[in-house]
């Protein structure tokens, strides 16, 4: 039960699964919850190697905070963009947003 | 004794991990968004209970004061700010989700082939200091540029976020 891989591979899952969120949602809040799942597949797998493998325990601790901390800043900046998309086109579709390209 | 205590643990293990990959499962599928971010809190949750697994209460914790605490709460804000958001989105086209589909699992099982296939080597010497003050002391002394870097970001991203919403509003009305 308590090896490298079986994390390993729950990542792997996370990881995938936010994946196809990602590009199969259309709903804007949806992707950005797809893209929390990746981060957190990726926090499995520093964890995980911090774990089992690393010569320094603290290290792999202090980089999933870091990410934890990025992850906070990207949905603060990610939602109020989001906010402002609603209220100039009245949708959250990702597709209303391709008026804006050059 | 023992060995029920052994037992316990391991259901309690697969629990934690069941939840996770149903919670995921939940946040990606349903078409209905607030369905989405209760999945969503699900799979955090249980991704917290698997770093207690790990060995590290401090970042368990972490992970739910962050994740669930801040972010689930500010995208539920942000669901209800943005009235008819929970109205239906019309269907992708099937060859989009085919494809979609298709390179997620292709994704996913050459993660997981890397990760089988692949011979891990422990460290020579691995350290036994698991202790939060070791963490603190790190941030403040070898890690600090990083720290105070991201105490930048995070600062820009608040500004960010409150001149794009408040912006917005006021060309909009």
């Amino acid at each position: 039960m308590n090896t490298l891989s079986t994390y390993l591979i729950i990542a792997a899952l996370l990881f995938g699964l936010g994946l196809l969120g990602v590009l199969q949602r259309r709903n804007l809040i949806g992707m950005l919850i797809s893209i929390e799942l990746m981060l957190n597949g990726a926090n499995i797998n520093f964890m995980a190697f911090n774990r089992f493998l690393a010569p320094e325990p603290a290290v792999g601790q202090i980089i999933t905070l870091f990410v934890m901390g990025l992850a906070a800043a990207e949905a603060a900046i990610g939602l109020s963009i989001i906010l402002a998309l609603f209220r100039k086109f009245r949708s959250i579709n990702v597709e209303r947003a391709q008026q804006m390209r050059g | 004794m023992n060995f029920m205590t052994e037992a316990m643990a391991q259901a309690a293990f697969w629990i934690v991990v069941g939840l996770t990959l149903a919670g995921a499962v939940i946040a990606v599928f349903p078409r209905n968004i607030v369905y989405n971010v209760l999945g969503l809190v699900l799979a955090l949750t249980g991704v917290a209970g698997l770093y207690v697994f790990l060995g590290s209460m401090f970042i368990g914790l972490m992970q739910l004061l962050i994740y669930v605490g801040a972010i689930c709460v500010a995208i539920v804000f942000a669901i209800m700010l943005s009235r008819p958001l929970h109205l239906e989105v019309p269907q992708r086209k099937l060859p989009k989700v085919l494809l979609a589909a298709m390179a997620s699992c292709l994704f996913a099982i050459a993660l997981i082939g890397v990760s089988l296939r692949t011979a891990w080597k422990p460290a020579a010497e691995r350290g036994t200091d698991w202790s939060v003050a070791t963490i603190g002391e790190l941030l403040l002394t070898r890690y600090d540029l990083v720290f105070e870097v991201i105490s930048l970001v995070l600062l820009v991203a608040i500004l960010g976020a409150i001149v794009t919403a408040g912006f917005s509003r006021r060309l909009t009305s």
